[in-house]
């Protein structure tokens, strides 16, 4: 069956969330299925030679759409999702999908709005109903005549999966930025750029972003090799020196629970969990932290998380590889003696 | 300015989600319900606003009878008018939902009383659809932006704020506008006990919409199969320091 895919470029290249659900898509599409990808970009951009061609190439993307900026000229979620809607029906798509960003998401409930069809946010799997199979990579397949789609899709941020049936044509969906990782094809295809200029109605436009203020310096949360989470334990506003000292040590970040930015303890930002930031560190060391789901719906993704409590029954030890039952306001500090003791002797 | 938040009744689960028998809910018969976090936030964001220009909050929640709940919690807080779309229990899919929300929209313009702006949560914290603001701003055809940690309101403008991969990007539109809004834009209110009695006293207004079935029928709902483990205690107190030195050299995480 035919696929189309929102791609979302990160400087040159392709954004990861993309790769990823360029990686959906293409099991999806099938063997003998057309992968096309729809990308906000001018034509070299996405030409062969340049870093994103070669990745839409390498993915076993056989068309690129290149809608160039002219009008288009920053983000507009209404003329994307637009956009989007006419190739659709001009490659007569069977799925329209992209990453469950929050760009991606946008312009996909736009496109849902705009042609009144579902929309199923974060997939982790798809397949067209009747192929006996809720894989993504399990369609041989032609195109979807019926229109129904069995799917898997996450609740409560990933906590919860959600078995269903989608009836529409073309299937419109997101993919949960964890569903699948990065995989490139077994042979890169021949890519095909074709591009448009389209022509956007002033109310399309209304809404445009500004990109208003340059990207803060520092390690970002999101991206972070080592987070040191507090929560509740750490007890106020002043308990957090140690948990930045270890965090400095070690070359990552403070991360938080949602209790402590609800209490105003820390900034929003620094917030892990549903209401927060997914990480996806090396190592999640979480300190005074109960493990609240909506809490572990942000670091679920962590390789290894430790967790340090005095309360041995608490919740977050069923998520935690390794524990120190203990008072963090002795642990944290002994901890960081110790690692700077360890350098001095080094 | 005339300002309409919508709501949503949520579960507040706390360790752990299980699912009911028939696998078709989340059971709750251990937890109470909350307004969704994000929603807490676009209540708080609307009394600020009328606070600063003047004008009303309405709040108006779709759920069944005990959704009444959460209209009070936002009435102790501020609004002073509450809207309960009445279930009879079943899910609401997001196609359904905004058609109700645009139908009580409509509703009030055509009796002279039109909502300016109506903000609504990024996505609700159960079914996670991320689209019914979307969905009410077409059906209104208003301009809508997602997912929105600032507000500016100007003369009949507003300029929306978010992160984009760490930098920060802004919208201007003009009003009447649908914004959807993330944790973290405020730091929302506790309730005072003069609002707690106005709430408890609070006339809502209740309609009962017809359910309409949307295009994405859930089936079943489980819990991903990720191992519950327990930990491995590696001590107690101070005691455990090296323990966790040694595995934190083990993960190649120590300077």
């Amino acid at each position: 069956m035919s696929v189309l895919c929102l791609v979302e470029l990160d400087g040159t290249g392709v954004a990861d969330a993309s790769l990823r659900a360029l990686s959906f898509a293409r099991s999806l599409a099938g063997p003998d299925g057309g992968l096309a990808a729809v990308v906000f970009a001018d034509a070299a951009a996405v030409a062969g030679e340049a870093p994103a061609g070669e990745a839409l190439a390498g993915y076993g993307v056989s068309d690129a759409h290149a809608v160039e900026p002219g009008q288009l000229a920053g983000y507009a979620p209404l003329a994307w999702a637009r956009v989007l809607a006419g190739l659709s029906e001009a490659t007569d798509a069977s799925a329209v999908l992209a990453a469950g960003t929050d760009r991606g998401t946008e312009v996909m409930a736009h496109l849902g709005a705009l042609t009144g069809a579902p929309m199923a946010a974060n997939c982790v799997s798809a397949a067209p109903s009747g192929t006996g199979s809720s894989g993504a990579g399990s369609v041989g397949a032609g195109p979807a005549g019926t229109g129904a789609w069995r799917i898997v899709r996450q609740r409560w941020a990933g906590l919860l999966l959600e078995d269903a049936v989608l009836e529409a044509s073309p299937a419109l969906l997101t993919v949960a930025t964890d569903a699948v990782p990065a995989a490139p094809a077994d042979r890169p295809a021949t890519l095909k750029v074709h591009v448009h200029q389209p022509e956007l109605a002033d109310g399309d436009l209304a809404v445009r972003a500004t990109e208003s203020a340059s990207r803060s310096g520092g390690i970002s949360l999101a991206t972070a090799r080592v987070v040191i989470g507090g929560g509740r334990g750490v007890g106020g506003p002043d308990g957090f020196a140690p948990l930045e000292e270890l965090a400095g040590l070690l070359g990552g970040v403070v991360g938080v629970s949602r209790v402590v930015t609800s209490e105003g303890w820390r900034p929003h930002k620094q917030q892990v969990g549903q209401t927060g930031t997914k990480i996806t560190p090396e190592l999640y060391l979480a300190c005074g932290i109960s493990g609240a789901i909506q809490h572990i719906a942000g670091c679920a993704s962590a390789k290894h998380i430790v967790a340090v409590n005095s309360d041995a029954g608490a919740p977050i030890l069923s998520h935690a590889e390794y524990a120190v039952i203990g008072d963090l306001h002795e642990v944290i500090p002994a901890l960081v003696a110790a690692i700077k003791a360890r350098a001095t002797s080094a | 300015m005339e300002i309409l938040v919508c709501v949503k009744r949520v579960p507040q689960v706390g360790g752990r989600i299980v699912v009911t028998g028939d696998g078709q809910d989340v059971d709750t018969r251990m937890s109470g319900f909350a307004v969704s976090p994000h929603e807490e936030c676009a209540v708080e964001e609307a009394i600020q606003i009328t606070e600063r220009l003047g004008g009303t909050v309405s709040v108006l929640t779709l759920g069944p009878p005990e959704a009444a709940e959460q209209l009070r919690d936002a009435l102790a807080l501020g609004a002073t008018r509450a809207v309960l779309l009445e279930t009879d229990g079943r899910e609401w899919g997001p196609i359904a939902t905004a058609g109700a929300i645009v139908a009580e929209a409509r509703h009030r313009a055509e009796s002279g009383q039109g909502y300016d702006l109506l903000l609504l949560g990024n996505e609700a914290a159960d079914t996670g659809d991320y689209q019914v603001g979307v969905r009410v701003a077409h059906g209104l055809g208003w301009p809508c932006v997602t997912g929105i940690k600032g507000i500016e309101t100007g003369d009949g403008t507003v300029t929306a704020r978010r992160e984009y991969r760490g930098a920060e990007e802004s919208f201007e539109f003009g009003l009447p506008a649908v914004i959807t809004v993330k944790e973290g834009i405020n730091l929302p209110r506790y309730p005072s006990l003069p609002g707690r009695l106005r709430a408890k006293r609070a006339v809502i207004e209740t309609h009962q919409p017809q359910w309409q079935p949307d295009g994405l029928r859930k089936e079943a709902l489980r819990v991903p199969d990720t191992e519950r483990r327990r930990a491995a205690v590696l001590g107690t107190g101070v005691d455990a320091v090296p323990a966790l030195v040694a595995l934190l050299d083990e993960l190649g995480v120590l300077p």
